[in-house]
Formats: structure tokens, sequence, C-alpha cells
């Protein structure tokens, strides 16, 4: 026993010895000695009860969502979602694990990024990867030929993460997808998902350029795909470009031997086209460099980038980074149907977690304030013993549909309850005082002016509805 | 940022980089996608072997996808539950759908065999939540949080075993919302009950009753009973089962498989078949046998005091408070409730058991679970049920043939003619930038006919219409699908013409 309280002792004094020199800002490698003689002290110690040996966090590569993360990605979503129900998409939703065979095969090298669930004496499961996978299969089961849908979730890839480049293994894409009869309709479908994209950037400063680029399955030319083929032309002063790119390439001799080329230049004439129609061709860039890994895209391929605007004038914009990307996909469904029937798919997948993280940054240096609830009043009470009379008014106004919160308190004090407005950003307060009940009225507060005004008991809600509805509640 | 599917860099990078030169903003990009065009070439094979594996596709056992007619319904419900979330003030919250293995143990009893197991693929031991609760409870150790009012909807897994259970999914939604923090008691257990009333009254579900006992009540009961402590959990699974099975069968399956001595099960069989209002509670508070016990007065003035605020609240007349309430979960220390359906909606609903449709309760020591120093946050919440309610709607429509639509497409962008595509791309651009809903065919050439059946099948209420004859005049036609009326709009007047209608309908 003296033993173990003078071990304690031990590991309270080198703990202090860690806490001092963090507070001096020792050198690190200074600190990690110490560190570890505590630890290994601790761990002469045993087990404690009730007390826990891991660190309280979430699993490597995932995070939570806090109340203010939350409310941008709301915000983000809704712009997203609008978009894609303006295009006339349907929504579905599929499980978050998937049986493993059918995602095997599926993509590539990746595949040892899935994360599979343990056999626990059930069937062998995988947690999806992606959302394009998961439609397939649904389109498959259910003998679909043709539909446009849009999926929000989450996906799941043993990545390394690199948190501070806003690297998850667990992250939302959105898609939306459609199938197409033939090839003409899918470009059509490509280049309204394009505008689509593009129409619903507005409120951001952003300009966006798309790459697009078709990447046919392999056939050989002279020992190379058609694919390296192009790569290897000496076109690498025009890099990118637009129609002409597409046009010279069209009249290459070498090239306009290759039908596959040929029928992917065209495409992209086509597309080209169709874009113009849509007034967007602008944001596009046809690009030779832009290669997806995924083993199933089987035509047009593309990937937005969005160029911040500079800080400065002068400089150069910068590339933040992939924010969506698509393309053709022909052959998935087969893969699923019994008979290989095929059923061609054309779609984009928006990285959300990517513009999360520039929308959250972007609040900040404005410092604009996220308000994380929506409620318009709280009822308050200056006077004690007003308990129930708030608990009755709070009902009355939940049962009108108003947005109202109350403290959890017997007797608050004003003051608190005035600073819990301003806090959480509620505009309005509704103050019960037994005078006013005894007139019949409630006096109505307004946080930002501090005016105040008795309003008629059976009017509040009204006059609170009426105040609101010229403000938007949240961002 | 989130990953899209890019090759990671290969060697054959160094042949390609001296042949291209890109414009400087995507240099460093570049330099990446030369080794990926490689890569790409190499994986970009479909391959062969890979064709039509002979497994069945399905989804996996107790999981199923959701089509767009069960979205909308879903998505209906989560509305209503989320609307009412918000009206109490609460903050969203999220969290992953994974846990750290060591975060779940120890919290849920027996049901701890439910839950999903990741595999250990050499990195941290990972497990599927079991429900919204406990990581609600992690969230807040982790933040070293004492108060917060947060609602969270999300899927829970457990694997259920289909043998016992029939038509319980091992993927479902849950909708929680709980308050955490020190505040003058059962105020926020009053409003959690007010959530539950408001939730299930705004969704029509019918006559519901909201069963409300107490922990300390139970545990107070089965001392002043006679049941030995280390049998509290035992007897208090064969109480839950109350509502499955009668009283007589409880009572067998605690004397002869739990080794109850037969009085010490009849004395609770004085008081457990109760339920009633302020009066039973009163009635209890003058037992002599109960009235000894300090836990159970403790519970029972509380609940005196809850049934006040459900007064002032106006819906104590939903609430019972009922003995025979014991709900499995063993974090409960307080108050818990389950609301009941009363009335089966539609004949033929045998199958869905009329089990609880939302259950809560106060749960005081789970965060103590998580936080070091062992610090206490009291927290009282609640879960609905939306899977249950989700088959109760899904049921009532079927029955009543409701339609529904699945898309919100307003305007339909046609044309009689041929070779009016372009036309169409044109003018259907217009719309989106304006914000209006539209679709149009993908074909170059669709007949009138099948547009105007697209148009119907799908619920789209106005049609414009461009032909040759009107490009000449300057004007399109907009038609009322339903009405089949017609008129001529001038193309600059169009946008502005179909905002008044869709404002006015």
């Amino acid at each position: 026993m003296a033993e173990r309280a003078a071990l304690e002792e031990l590991v309270r004094l080198q703990g202090e010895r860690v806490r001092t020199l963090k507070q001096q800002k020792a050198g690190t490698d200074q600190i990690e000695e110490e560190v570890a003689k505590l630890l290994k002290l601790k761990a002469q110690l045993g087990p404690d009860e009730g007390k826990q040996k891991f660190v309280l966090k979430t699993p490597k590569g995932t995070r939570d969502y806090s109340p203010r993360q939350m409310a941008v990605r709301e915000k983000v979503f809704e712009v997203i979602i609008k978009c894609f129900k303006r295009h006339g998409a349907e929504v579905i939703d599929t499980p978050v694990f998937e049986l493993k065979e059918t995602l095997t095969g599926k993509y590539g090298e990746d595949s040892k990024l899935i994360y599979d669930l343990k056999d626990q004496g059930g069937e062998l499961l995988s947690l999806r990867y992606d959302l394009t996978v998961p439609f397939a299969r649904y389109l498959a089961m259910n003998k679909l030929t043709n539909i446009k849908r849009y999926h929000i979730a989450k996906v799941y890839r043993r990545d390394n993460p690199a948190m501070t480049r806003g690297r998850y293994r667990e992250f939302y894409q959105c898609v939306s997808v459609g199938k197409l009869g033939n090839n003409r309709s899918s470009l059509k479908a490509a280049g309204s998902t394009f505008s689509s994209w593009y129409s619903k950037q507005p409120g951001f400063e952003l300009s966006v350029n798309v790459y697009v680029h078709t990447e046919k399955e392999s056939v050989q030319v002279e020992g190379q795909s058609p694919y390296l083929f192009l790569v290897n032309l000496a076109y690498g002063s025009v890099f990118s470009g637009g129609v002409s790119l597409v046009e010279q390439l069209l009249l290459d001799p070498k090239l306009s031997q290759n039908k596959q080329a040929l029928e992917g230049l065209g495409d992209l004439k086509l597309l080209f086209e169709y874009l113009t129609l849509f007034g967007v061709a602008n944001r596009i860039s046809f690009d030779l460099s832009l290669a997806r890994g995924l083993d199933y895209y089987t035509g047009v391929i593309y990937e937005a980038v969005l160029l911040q605007t500079p800080a400065r004038a002068g400089e150069e914009p910068q590339g933040v980074g992939s924010v969506a990307a698509g393309g053709r996909y022909d052959g998935l469904v087969g893969m699923f149907d019994p008979k290989g029937r095929k059923v061609p798919c054309v779609g984009l997948s928006i990285g959300v977690e990517r513009i999360f993280s520039i929308v959250e940054q972007r609040l900040e240096a404005l410092e604009e304030k996220v308000r994380t609830t929506e409620t318009q009043v709280l009822v308050a009470s200056a006077q004690k013993k007003l308990l129930e009379e708030r608990l009755k008014l709070a009902s009355e106004l939940w049962d009108a549909g108003i947005k109202a919160e109350l403290l959890y308190r017997k007797n608050p004090k004003l003051l608190n309850q005035l600073q819990y407005c301003e806090e959480t950003g509620i505009p309005l307060v509704a103050i019960i005082g037994e005078q006013e009940l005894k007139d019949g009225v409630i006096k109505l507060r307004s946080v930002a002016s501090r005016e105040e005004v008795d309003i008629r008991r059976e009017d509040l809600a009204e006059e609170i509805k009426k105040r609101t509805s010229q403000n938007l509640c949240i961002c | 940022m989130a990953p899209l599917g890019l090759v990671p860099a290969r060697a054959c990078a160094a042949l390609f980089s001296p042949l291209l030169r890109p414009p400087r903003a995507v240099r460093a990009r570049a330099v990446r996608s030369h080794s990926q065009v490689a890569g790409a070439v190499l994986t970009s094979q479909v391959k062969p072997d890979q064709k039509k594996s002979n497994f069945i596709i399905k989804t996996p056992k107790g999981t199923r996808d959701l089509s767009p007619q069960q979205m909308v319904v879903r998505e209906k419900i989560l509305d209503t539950v989320i609307s009412c979330f918000k009206r109490h003030g609460a903050k969203r919250l999220d969290t992953p759908a994974f846990e750290l293995k060591e975060m779940l143990t120890e919290k849920y009893g027996e049901d701890s065999m439910l839950i999903y197991d990741l595999k250990d693929q050499g990195g941290e031991l990972l497990s599927l939540r079991y429900d919204l609760t406990v990581p609600f409870a992690r969230y807040l150790a982790m933040n070293k949080l004492k108060k917060m009012k947060r609602y969270h909807v999300g899927k829970v897994w457990r694997r259920e075993s289909p043998t016992i259970v029939q038509g319980r999914y091992r993927e479902f939604c849950q909708c929680d919302f709980d308050i955490a923090g020190q505040f003058d008691p059962m105020i926020p257990d009053a409003e959690c009950l007010k959530i539950i009333c408001e939730i299930l009254s705004g969704l029509q579900l019918g006559h519901f009753l909201i069963k409300v006992n107490d922990r300390r009540i139970i545990d107070g009961m089965f001392a002043a009973c006679g049941v030995p402590e280390n049998k509290f959990r035992a007897i208090c699974s064969s109480i839950d089962k109350l509502d499955k099975m009668s009283w007589n069968d409880v009572r067998y399956e605690m004397v002869t498989k739990k080794s109850l001595a037969p009085e010490v099960a009849d004395r609770i069989g004085e008081y457990i078949q109760r339920c009633g209002g302020v009066s039973l509670i009163e009635q209890l508070l003058q037992d002599p046998r109960l009235s000894q016990n300090k836990q159970i007065l403790e519970g029972l003035e509380d609940m005196k005091l809850l049934f006040e605020y459900l007064t002032l609240f106006g819906i104590a007349d939903k609430m019972s408070f009922d003995l025979s309430l014991a709900r499995g979960l063993d974090y409960y220390t307080g108050v818990i409730y389950e609301a009941v359906l009363q009335t089966p909606s539609q004949t033929g609903e045998e199958s869905l058991s009329m089990g609880s449709v939302a259950a809560g309760g106060r749960y005081d020591g789970l965060v103590g679970m998580f936080n070091p120093k062992g610090q206490k946050v009291p927290c009282v919440g609640l879960s609905i049920g939306v899977e249950r309610i989700f088959s109760i709607v899904e049921q009532r429509m079927k029955v009543s043939d409701e339609k529904v639509r699945t898309t919100e497409t307003q305007v339909f962008v046609a044309t009689p003619q041929k070779n009016f595509l372009q036309e169409r791309l044109k003018l259907i651009a217009e719309l989106w930038n304006a914000g209006i809903k539209a679709e149009m065919l993908y074909k170059n050439n669709p007949k009138l006919l099948s547009q105007l059946h697209y148009c119907e099948n799908t619920g789209i209420q106005l049609m414009v219409i461009i032909g040759e004859q009107e490009m000449k005049g300057g004007v399109i036609k907009l038609r009322s699908v339903a009405s089949r009326e017609e008129v001529a709009i001038k193309r600059e007047h169009l946008v502005a013409e179909i905002q008044k209608r869709l404002s006015d309908s």
C-alpha cells in the first residue's frame, strides 16, 4: 500500500514537471522525454477502476460536425439540392454498407482503401467507397433503364488522411447522375450538369474551369493507346484549350486515322456546341492531361477546379483543388446485370468537404456570425415565481409554430436571460410580469434595439411572425 | 481534399513530363496529373475476368434502398421532426458513422453483441454506432461541454438476429433530441415530452399515449419488494416484456428462469400492473411498503413535479404513469418514457406490432463514463422511431392509393417539330438561370405526344412549346398540362409569366 502511495506521489511530481516544462515552452524533445517517463510511471500503477485509458477522440480521418459547421453544411447542401431539383432529379438512398462482392473489381488499385466489416458469422460486408457503384447496383437490381437521380451521403475510404488539406476518411459526396439512351443525349445531360454546377456558384466569387477529356477503352495504336498517343503529340504548348484545340486535333493526320480518337473528338465538339447554347462554354477547357483513376469511366470525363480570385491585384489565381468531377461510365451497370445488359450512365460528383472548408474559412475571414439555432423569441420573466407562466406561454407559442426557448431555471435573472439572447442571436424577448399578466399583455422586446412594447397576449404570435419574417435567421 | 479518384503517382511520370508545358496556373496540379495519365491508361481497361460473377445482386440482409417515392415520404416525415426540434431551439450535430470500439464497450449491456465491428485492417479497432446517445456523450466529454441542447438525425446499425425479430431493419434512421446540463429539476424533462407530443400530433398518426416511469421508482420498488440487488437488471428485462407477454407468463419467467422468490414476485405484481395519473402518484406516496424507500420517494416527488409541468404544457391527458414501463438500456437513471400509437390505422397491420414510435429518458451518468475526471453532465433526451412511422405512413398511402411526385419540376420545354434542339437548349438554360425548375427530353427530335405523356406521368404542370411559327412571331406557347389551355407569350415576358403562374397556384 505504501509502495502504491509512493508511486502515486512520483506520478504527481512527474506530472507537474511536464506541466511546468510545457508552460516554459521547453523544447519538444525534452517534453516528450518527460512525458514518456510519466507514462511509464503511470503504467506501473496498473489499471485504475473507473478511469479510462484511452484518449477521447473520433477515429482517424473522421470528425464530428459542430453546430456551427452543421449550419454551413446545411446552407451548402441547400444550394446544391436546389440545383439538382431544378434539373428534375429524383433522390434515392442506399445502405452504408454493401455486400463485399458488390464492390469487388470496381475500383482497381483503390480497392485496398475499402473498409471491410468484421466477419461476424453473416454476410461479408464493406462500407461503400463511392455512390456510383451502389447506384449501378440499384439500377440493375430494379431493372431500370432511365433515371435521373441525386444522392448525398457519406462515403468511406481508408486513405492516409491529411486533415490539414481537408482529406478525410469519411466524407460527403453529392452525386447527380442520369442514365440516358445514347451518346448524344448523354452529352446534353453532361452539358446540363455543367450548367447546373456553374449556376450554383453565383454566391461565391470564384470562377470555375472544367477540364474535359475523353478516355476510351484502350485500343492499341502503334503499341500505344490513342490516349497516350494524344499525349505524345507535340501539342505541349497548347496544353488545354477550347473548341479550337479540338478542331486542331481533328485535322491531325495521325489522329484522324484512329476511329476511337475521332469518335471522342467528335463527341467533344458536339459537347462544346451544347455548352455554348447553355451559355457556359467559356468556363470549359479541353484538357489533355486530365485523367481520372477509377476503372469504370468509358467516355467523357471532367473535373472542376476552383480558381480563387487573387487577394491582391496582379497575383495569379490560385488553384484550390478539385471540387467536382465525373464522367461517362457505360459499362458499370452491365457488370451487375446477369445478362450483361448495358445501361449507359453519366454523372458528376461534388466534393463538398472541400467546399465546406472554403466557406468556413470565408466566414471566419469576414468574421460573420453564424447562428446555430433559428429561435425567434425567448420567453423570460424579470420577477420570481413566474416559471409556470413562462411554461404556459412557451407552450402557446410552440403550438402556434413559433420557435421559442426558455431558461431551465425556476427564477432566472433577467440579465442572464438577455445575455443568452445575445450569445445565441435570438432577436426577441417576451417578458412576463405580474402587472402585465393582470392587464393581459406581454412585453415584447427587441434584443438589438432594446425597445419594448406591450402586445396583447392573443396577438403575440402574429406580432413575432411579422417581425421575424423580414430577417433571415441563419447566416 | 476529398479524394475524387485520382490515381497515385507512378514511375512513368518521368517519361511524359518533358513533353507538356502547362499554363502556369495549373502547373502544380499538372505535374501530378502526368503520372496519372499513364496510370489511368493502365487501369482504364475493364478487366475481362470481372464480368458477371455468379452472385445475386441485393442489399445486405436487414438493409434496403429507398426509392424516389419512399424518399419523398421520408423527407416529409423528417421535415416535421426537424422543424419541431428547431422550434425548441436545438442545434444540429453530426458524428462519424463509426467510433473507436472502446467508446462503445460497456455502454449497452446485453445488447453489446448486436454491434457491428469493422475488420481489423491494421489500424484502430472500430465499430459502427449503435445509437446516437453514446456518441453525444462522447462529444460532450471530448469538448468539455457542460451544457448543450442538440438534435441529431442519422443512421445507426444493429445486428438484430432476424429469427427473433421480424421486420426490424439492421440499418435505420434515428432522430434524437437531447438536453445536457445541470438545471432545475424536471423542466427539460417536461420539454422532451412536449416535443414528442408535438411531433406525433404533427405527423397525424392518430391517438397516442406516452407511458412514463422512473428508474428510481423501479429500482426502489424492487428493493421494497425484496428483490436482491444483483437481480435488478434481470428482473427489469422480464418486466420489460409485459407489453408482449401476460403478467402470468412474466411471473413464471421471473420465478423459474431467474430464480426469484415467488412471494417477491407476487409483491411486485401488486404494483406493476398499475397505471394512471397524478392520483396514482398520491396513492403510492401513501403506500406503507413503498414510502419506506428513499429512492421511490425521490422518484415519486419528481414525477409529481413533472405532471405539474405537463399540465401547464397542456399535454397531461396524453400521459400515463405506468409502473410496468422498464426500458432496456443500462444508462437511464431517472425518468423514462415511451410513446405508443393507440389505434391501428388500417386493417392488416398486425405484422406491424404496435411497438413504440418514440422513447427516451434521463441518463445522468453516461458522460461521466467518458470524462477522465469523472465529472457528471446530466442529460435527458428522446429518440423518434422514424422507421416505424415510415412503415405506417407507407401502408396508409398504399391503401388510399395516394400518388407522390418524385420531382419538383415546374416547366417542361417541348417542341412538336424537328431540328429544334438548339432552341430548346437555349430556352431551358434561360429558365434554369431564372431559378425555374425545368426539364426537357434528351432526344434530338422527340414527338410531341411523348413529351406530353412525360409531363402527365411526372406531374409537371406547365409546358413551353417552341415551333417555327412561334419563332417567327417572337412568341412561345405556354400550356397548362391539366387544362390543356394554351396561350402565346412574347419571349421576353415568358419568365415573368411563368413565375406569376407558379406563385398563383
